[in-house]
């Protein structure tokens, strides 16, 4: 037992993958315990896990906000639709064609928003959500594109050695929760090595990284290809899992949406990304509740959640900037710091290595999310491994 | 050629409003260093309250007061209350903040007055007028547009310009630390020209609401349109803005008459992408050092 904590301690890979290994197998309990809508909403929350991952690696890693990852979406989806009706490939191969075009639509928009800075880049990437899902509407593609009603795709069949009453839905999850857990397996294992360490550099001090070397642009550019890749899977999934690519499905407000669930989630934090698809899931489930039993009208059952999110991001903003995930966080932290004065008063070195960091040395810019975000992980390599295994 | 002459009339109509939209960014972005991402949201809100007049039956011009009122006032308390916390803090929290208000204005209309859009009159007549029998693609209310447009740009100008109260707009967004020196109320005055850009706003919302009619997310593209021409004038300058609409009307037009009216976002989108690649800080500004 020593020996397998050792080597989940000193080796990311072996942690990362008992830590898939461990979700799937709880998630196939979970799908199986619960009904077929339940099964759909644990769909919702997987393809949007991996949108909302992605957008967390560009966003809350790099500080490059993107408002258009609800359109890369959208490219996902009608790649992943295109791709069956035409050539009919098996799913997995589907799913990575969805992942492959996003991730071409991202080196586009990744060498424009290279460039950009704060706002800039974000109308920039404002012009592209709004911009992008009217193209299916021009008159040229409407055939092949399918116009306002956008195009259907068959739903995928159970495999047979399942059983004949296997349910649909519950197939869908499965696809879609593999899916979700592979991308944060895939980001979680970049983020933690040269990758996520120079995209920080560059965040927190583009000229620093620039000088020590780092090339800024391109890592950029890259940085905007895996999380166009991981949104545009999450759109494939997305069409897998509603059978459906419309443009109605990808208004500036799923962008919108996205963003609120990094916030709410905590900038930069790939746990935060799970927490805030849970959101965006259950907050309209939670809201259609609410007013089916406090009888408000449809208006207002159907708005309510955007309310919610707008003013989330508002106070959260104002009020609370690390987010859900950072707020666990820290209130985990105070309890092991705690536990741990109560276990051994002297301070022995053990508590020394991890006394500074815990301590929040740059404690006066504590209500900036960009920089807020950085302390997490950049407290994960001391404070905060017990704490991922205790996760 | 006449249809190239109607193609620019049209886009000129389109091209003051965005203008407006731009000119209110800009105002915004001059004293805050904001972009005002609410602003879409703002002249909604306020394009609905004046539908809701003409739906009660008040007059046109009375709806238009109301918008601009409205405006005014949602400017000032959005201003005092959201905006504030996030000035001089790292530009991403204004973005978010602003964001987070348009989402809650846009789900707040929605509530009140429902997800369909509704349909909003125009002030006069809008069949086009007719020189020497051939109609061309400008109306009176096209003219009345342009001149609301060109009149309160007018008004702004003689306020920065010829007054004391424009002068003490202008030192606090220039120099906020010395205007306050010298007996500026620069949080006062922030919040004033957060008002006065959101009338404008308020101003456009009302005379493009009768070709894009009045819904939560109608107005979603007027915020592209009028940050796409701010950026091409430069962010910086009230003039730029008026010529970078002017320009986006026109370059859209073209493409709505000669390719598709499907693609004038993307065109917008376009255009936008190909001035930051070639002058990212816009056409009319010079170009300015960063400070390591």
């Amino acid at each position: 037992m020593g020996t397998v904590l050792n080597v989940l301690r000193r080796s990311t890979l072996a942690r990362h993958t008992a830590a898939a290994l461990a979700a799937i197998v709880a998630l196939y309990f979970l799908t199986t315990a619960v009904g077929p809508y339940r099964d759909l909403q644990i769909a919702q929350a997987a393809y949007l896990t991996c949108a909302v991952a992605g957008l967390t690696v560009l966003t809350g890693l790099g500080g490059q906000i993107s408002l258009g990852h609800g359109a890369f979406m959208a490219v996902g989806a009608y790649t992943a639709v295109l791709v069956i009706g035409h050539w009919g490939w098996p799913l997995a191969a589907v799913l990575a064609a969805a992942a492959g075009v996003t991730a071409v639509a991202g080196v586009v928009v990744g060498a424009v928003a290279a460039r950009l800075h704060g706002p800039y880049l974000a109308g920039a990437t404002l012009a592209f959500a709004v911009g992008l899902p009217g193209l299916a509407n021009y008159k040229p593609l409407t055939d092949e594109l399918g116009g306002q009603n956008g195009l259907t795709l068959v739903p995928p069949i159970p495999p047979a050695g399942l059983g004949e009453t296997f349910p649909l839905e519950r197939w869908q999850s499965w696809i879609a929760c593999l899916g979700a857990v592979i991308t944060l397996f895939l980001l979680g294992n970049l983020v933690r090595g040269r990758f996520g360490r120079t995209l920080r550099a560059s965040r927190d001090d583009e000229i620093a990284a620039a000088l020590s070397g780092v090339r800024v642009a391109r890592l950029r550019i890259t940085a905007t290809v895996v999380s166009a890749a991981a949104a545009g899977l999450g759109g494939g999934l997305l069409a897998v899992v509603a059978t459906l690519a419309a443009p109605g499905a990808f208004p500036l407000t799923l962008s919108l949406q996205l963003i609120a669930a990094i916030i709410i989630g905590g900038l930069g934090s790939l746990p935060g990304a799970v927490w805030g698809a849970l959101i965006l899931v259950y907050v309209p489930t939670w809201a259609s509740d609410l007013s089916t039993s406090s009888g408000f009208s449809h208006n207002i059952a159907s708005n309510l959640p955007l309310a919610i999110y707008g003013l989330v991001l508002i106070v959260v903003t104002l009020a609370f900037p690390r987010g859900l995930q950072g707020g666990l966080r820290d209130i985990g932290g105070a309890v092991r710091r705690r536990a741990r004065k109560r276990r051994d008063p002297a301070p022995g070195p053990r508590a020394s290595t991890s006394g500074p960091t815990t301590t929040h040395p740059g404690g006066a810019d504590e209500a900036t999310p960009d920089q807020a975000g950085a302390r997490p992980d950049d407290r994960g390599d001391a404070g905060g491994r017990g704490e991922r295994l205790r996760r | 050629m006449v249809r190239f002459i109607n193609l620019t009339l049209a886009g000129i109509t389109s091209g003051v409003v965005f203008a407006a939209v731009a000119l209110a960014l800009v105002l915004i972005w001059r004293s805050t260093r904001i972009v005002n991402f609410a602003q879409g949201g703002m002249l909604m809100f306020t394009t609905f309250l004046a539908w809701s007049v003409i739906d009660r039956g008040g007059s046109y011009w009375l709806a238009l007061g109301v918008a601009l009122a409205s405006g005014l006032v949602l400017g000032a308390v959005i201003e005092r209350v959201a905006v504030r916390p996030v000035e001089n803090k790292p530009p991403l929290n204004a973005v978010i903040v602003t964001l987070g208000l348009f989402v809650l204005l846009q789900a707040s209309a929605g509530m009140i007055w429902g997800d369909t859009p509704h349909s909003y009159p125009p002030a006069f007549t809008i069949k086009g007028l007719s020189v020497g029998g051939t109609r061309l693609l400008l109306s009176p209310f096209d003219l009345f547009v342009i001149g609301a447009v060109a009149a309160v740009m007018m008004l702004l100008t003689l306020l920065f310009v010829r007054t004391d109260l424009g002068l003490r707009l202008r030192a606090s967004a220039f120099a906020p630390e010395i205007a306050r020196l010298q007996g500026v109320r620069v949080g006062r005055m922030l919040t004033l020209g957060w008002a006065l850009a959101a009338l404008v706003g308020s101003l456009a919302g009302v005379l493009i609401a009768p070709s894009v009619f009045v819904g939560p997310a109608q107005f979603d593209s007027m915020l592209v349109f009028g940050f796409t021409a701010a950026v091409i004038g430069g962010l910086d300058s009230p003039a730029g803005a008026v010529v970078g609409g002017l320009l986006l009307g026109c370059a859209l037009s073209y493409v709505s008459g000669y390719v598709s009216s499907d693609l004038v976002t993307f065109g917008a989108l376009a255009a936008l992408i190909t001035v930051l690649m070639i002058r990212p800080s816009g056409l009319f500004t010079a170009s300015t050092g960063r400070r390591v």
